[in-house]
């Protein structure tokens, strides 16, 4: 890069673009100035001179605080095979994702400063997106004695969660919400009864029943939000329920945030947009925990994003290697990549008028900022300037193998989407733009 | 002529195709009860028999059907195959196809294997038996038994008694049965008998007496003994104190009513030794029936160009649009 | 177009003198059985040993059904039917004299399937041909015993034989190949 480009690059007027910032509750025609990584003026179109700043042209474009996805495996260290942190951050600033917070199911596990130090020191070589780790609950994500909270907060991390492996020692999870009121982070949890959902590969329900496969009744995953909410309340911690799937967990948050609790929620494009049908032929690509459910549960997701019970959405992106999913059904990994079918996924929800677009960037952005205490989420002046430039309409296909993810398991394989990411922004840096 | 023909399972097999595999089967009867039991027509073919969870009985049964058929056979099976050293499924499906079969018999503990290979192989794949998903030829060679027994599968009503749940013989006799046109009852405690089965079109019963009832064909599932251990049911005592068929039982049936079980059984446990050795204990049919109509399936899915059964179809996984 | 070789007078009188040969031939009808080749040759076989009965004036001999499908050298390739037939021949051929017959003799490959059939069901004395029609275009040395009519025909041509037991009318046609099979 020479010179004069690096110079362009410190200033950068948006222009010609709708702003929408529900940190405040802006949603209109604006232009923005960046300068030195961070946004320094918003005003009228055309009211901001560009006075030799690069300028991004976004007519007919929405602009907005770069998405914050709270839930991603970026799977350094240990399994760099699905994917790297570098790796994992083009992803995500292709898809408008300009923060990630990573989860501490890495090899080794992140439960200690020396794993999270590493895997910010990865994201600042890649340079593109915010990496902000999340360390474990358990010493090896065990279930059983507490990681040192206090060496990993001071290293950097968000939160604290088990992800993956779902604290099945009640007291481990009374005492983790309790402790991590000392260092004002939540406790994010991986809400599935391991007990129930023993053995079983996807939901419990006719489709299960007609696969032939081990079903994961829904109770499994709502009777352990039951306990964490009641732990919450006794307790007084934050938790963080990840990746709600079924219509009595969202009734169960929209209840504890009713009663004033500390409780938030987040759901993924895949809880939303798929049931358990999407397993049909024994698709690989349809298999993660939680599992799909069904329509009502579906619905009543929806519901949950759409009336702030469901307050973030975040994608549980999980990259496998082509070969871990290669397999049949019970061997085959769980999980799937999201980062990059994100944006198109919740503009659906905007479409069929289940969001506004407002809506939809408060739970891409501003809430899921918020939930993790990181000042990100919003365009107000003097903010860090992460940025999203997306067309609502542009139609494209997914190509799994186009993904610039590591990993290709998306089960939205050969969709037609609406909605495409045109430019992210990352401090002040143009960290992505859409060729075509 | 280029689609491969499959028997994946019965789900979605048509009426036609269930009635041409059991007329094939009366023909493939006359071959076995003669001296010389063997017929020319798969001279020079290939069969597989991929058997990755342990079936003396149903491989043998295929292992002679194929031979009858003339048809040379391997057989690999969990224990000597490559596959416990680590090798994926579909890599092993490669390998074999390097050999040039002309079908694959394939036995998985896991429900889709059969179909997994369905979509990496391009022969004939015959499910015996995946995971709890399905078993065709064991639910085809049950209607060929019927059929003998009854002059009309249609309006019969057949009471499938036992561990629903985690059977693929169940789930295959379903479809087949309902495809033909007869009424299943599924009979079993909830814990092995979900909800959900009502769905596929049968009738649920948690009393065998109201089970049994007038009832034309009984088929009795072998029970588990694995179950026990995590508490589908208190012990086997107590199971075969509800659900043992028992002549008591049996006169509340239809007067000309059929036993059929898939065994190995548990006498005194899904069945009375009574019933098991009556009159209207049809076991060793099965048995036999068995040859007969998994060379009926071989020769239906090989014989190359020949406008014979569709099969199952692999199903296909078609993406959609968030367009909205 | 399609031309008619034989009536239903012609081809009852030519089975007639099919039965006569058979008994002279053979000395009587002891030790005689028919087996005709599905699906004409089955009811040609019945007409056939109901004949020899009725000149002896004793019992017909016994008649059985066999179906050559599984032992085609051309399965597949023919677009062969679906439906298999059973083979039924009620009768054990061990040290019998057996008859096949078929309506039509072409090119010997099913006469050839038909005779490995018969060998699997046991060992007759001896195995001998009876045809409503040969064609000719022997691609297999076999020869038929007993012939109904000789029709010079070629490979283009298709001679169909009617029965009424399976079809409206008695009687055996030759078709032009531009009527399709």
């Amino acid at each position: 890069m020479n010179t004069e480009t690096q110079n362009a690059a410190r200033r950068i007027l948006v222009k010609g673009g709708h702003l929408i910032d529900p940190s405040r509750d802006v949603s209109e025609k604006a232009d923005v100035l960046i300068t030195a990584g961070v946004v320094e003026a918003i005003d009228k179109p055309g009211a901001i001179p560009s006075d030799g700043a690069e300028v991004v042209d976004a007519r007919g474009l929405f602009v907005a605080p770069g998405f914050v996805d709270m839930h991603v495996h970026l799977r350094e260290p240990g399994y760099e095979y699905k994917e790297t942190v570098a790796t994992g951050c083009l992803s995500a600033v292709v898809g408008g994702v300009t923060s990630v917070a990573c989860m501490a199911n890495t090899n080794p596990v992140n439960d200690s400063g020396a794993v999270t130090k590493y895997i910010i020191d990865k994201a600042k070589v890649a340079g593109l997106a915010n990496v902000f780790p999340v360390g474990a609950v358990s010493i090896g994500l065990g279930g059983e004695a507490l990681a040192e909270f206090g060496e990993m907060f001071e290293a950097g991390i968000v939160a604290v969660s088990d992800d993956g492996h779902p604290i099945m020692k009640s007291s481990l999870m009374r005492h983790a919400l309790e402790y991590a009121k000392m260092f004002g982070i939540p406790v994010i949890a991986h809400e599935e009864d391991l007990d129930l959902c023993c053995g079983g590969v996807m939901n419990e329900g006719l489709m299960s029943i007609r696969l032939g496969l081990e079903g994961i009744p829904s109770v499994g995953e709502s009777a352990m939000v039951a306990r964490d909410i009641e732990l919450a309340r006794y307790t007084g911690g934050r938790l963080h329920v990840a990746h709600v799937s079924t219509a009595e967990s969202v009734e169960m948050v929209r209840r504890a945030k009713h009663d004033g609790l500390d409780v938030t929620c987040e759901a993924t494009p895949h809880h939303f947009t798929l049931d358990d049908s999407a397993v049909a032929g024994y698709n690989t690509n349809a298999k993660m925990y939680p599992p799909l459910r069904t329509e009502r549960d579906v619905a009543a997701v929806r519901a949950g994003i759409a009336d702030g019970t469901v307050d973030s959405i975040a994608t549980d992106h999980a990259p496998h290697h082509r070969d871990e999913k290669a397999s049949h059904f019970d061997e085959a990994a769980k999980g799937v990549v999201g980062l990059e079918t994100v944006l198109p996924l919740t503009l659906a929800l905007v479409r069929d008028e289940t969001l506004t677009l407002e809506r939809m960037v408060d739970a891409l952005s501003t809430q899921p900022a918020r939930n993790l205490g990181i000042e990100r989420g919003t365009l107000a002046r003097g903010s860090v300037a992460d940025l999203v430039v997306f067309d609502a309409d542009r139609a494209w296909n997914v190509n799994a193998t186009e993904l610039a993810s590591k990993s290709k398991n998306t089960p939205f394989d050969g969709w037609e989407m609406r909605g495409k990411v045109t430019r992210t922004i990352v401090a002040g840096r143009s960290v992505w733009e859409d060729a075509a | 002529m280029e689609r491969k023909r499959h028997l994946l399972g019965l789900e979605g097999v048509s009426a036609e195709d269930i009635q041409v595999l059991l007329d094939s089967a009366e023909t493939m009867i006359e071959i076995s009860q003669r001296d010389v039991k063997k017929v020319p027509v798969l001279r020079g073919k290939t069969v597989v028999n991929l058997f990755l969870e342990n079936s003396t009985r149903t491989r043998i049964s295929f292992e002679i059907a194929a031979k009858r058929l003339s048809a040379d056979t391997i057989n690999l099976s969990g224990g000597g195959s490559s596959l416990s050293k680590g090798e994926t499924l579909a890599d092993t499906a490669r390998n074999l196809a390097a050999m040039s079969p002309d079908a694959i018999v394939i036995r998985h503990p896991s429900a889709g294997a059969a179909i997994l290979l369905a979509e990496v192989l391009d022969c004939p794949i015959i499910n015996a038996g995946d995971g709890a998903h399905e078993h065709p030829t064991q639910a085809l060679l049950d209607l060929f038994t019927i059929r003998q027994a009854k002059p009309e599968l249609k309006g019969l009503t057949v009471t499938i008694v036992g561990d629903i749940l985690h059977s693929r013989v169940a789930r295959s006799n379903i479809y087949g049965l309902l495809t033909l046109g007869a009424k299943v009852r599924l009979c079993g405690p909830p814990t092995l008998l979900p909800p959900m089965f009502e769905h596929l079109g049968a009738e649920l019963h948690y009393d065998l007496a109201t089970a049994v009832r007038d009832a034309d064909v009984m088929m009795m599932l072998r029970i588990q003994r694995e179950r026990q251990g995590h508490n589908f049911f208190p012990t086997l005592d107590e199971y075969a104190r509800y659900f043992c068929l028992t002549e008591e039982l049996l006169a509340e049936a239809s007067s000309d009513v059929i036993i059929l079980h898939p065994g190995p059984m548990n006498r005194g446990i899904e069945i009375s030794s009574g019933v098991a050795d009556g009159p209207y204990s049809l076991m060793m049919n099965q048995v036999a029936n068995g040859v007969a109509m998994r060379m009926a399936v071989l020769y239906q899915l090989i014989i190359p160009g020949h406008d014979g059964i569709r099969g199952s179809e692999i199903p296909e996984r078609t993406p959609t649009s968030a367009t909205g | 177009m399609s031309s008619q070789l034989f009536d239903a007078a012609q081809l009852r009188r030519a089975l007639t003198r099919i039965a006569h040969e058979i008994l002279e031939r053979n000395g009587g009808a002891d030790g005689l059985a028919l087996v005709g080749i599905r699906t004409h040759g089955v009811p040609l076989a019945g007409r056939i040993a109901e004949s020899i009965g009725l000149i002896e004036g004793g019992d017909a001999p016994a008649v059985g059904a066999m179906d050559i499908t599984l032992y085609r050298d051309d399965a597949g390739q023919l677009g062969s039917t679906a439906i298999l037939h059973p083979t039924d021949v009620p009768f054990d051929v061990n040290h019998m004299t057996i008859v096949l017959v078929d309506d039509v003799l072409y090119t010997g490959r099913t006469i050839r399937s038909a005779m490995d059939a018969l060998m699997d069901l046991g060992r007759p004395a001896a195995i001998q041909l009876a045809v409503a029609v040969d064609r000719g275009h022997r691609e297999l040395p076999i020869r038929a015993d007993y012939v109904g009519k000789n029709v010079p025909t070629s490979r283009e041509q298709k001679v169909v034989v009617e029965l009424t037991e399976l079809d409206d009318r008695d009687g055996v046609f030759l078709q032009e190949a531009s009527h399709g099979a």
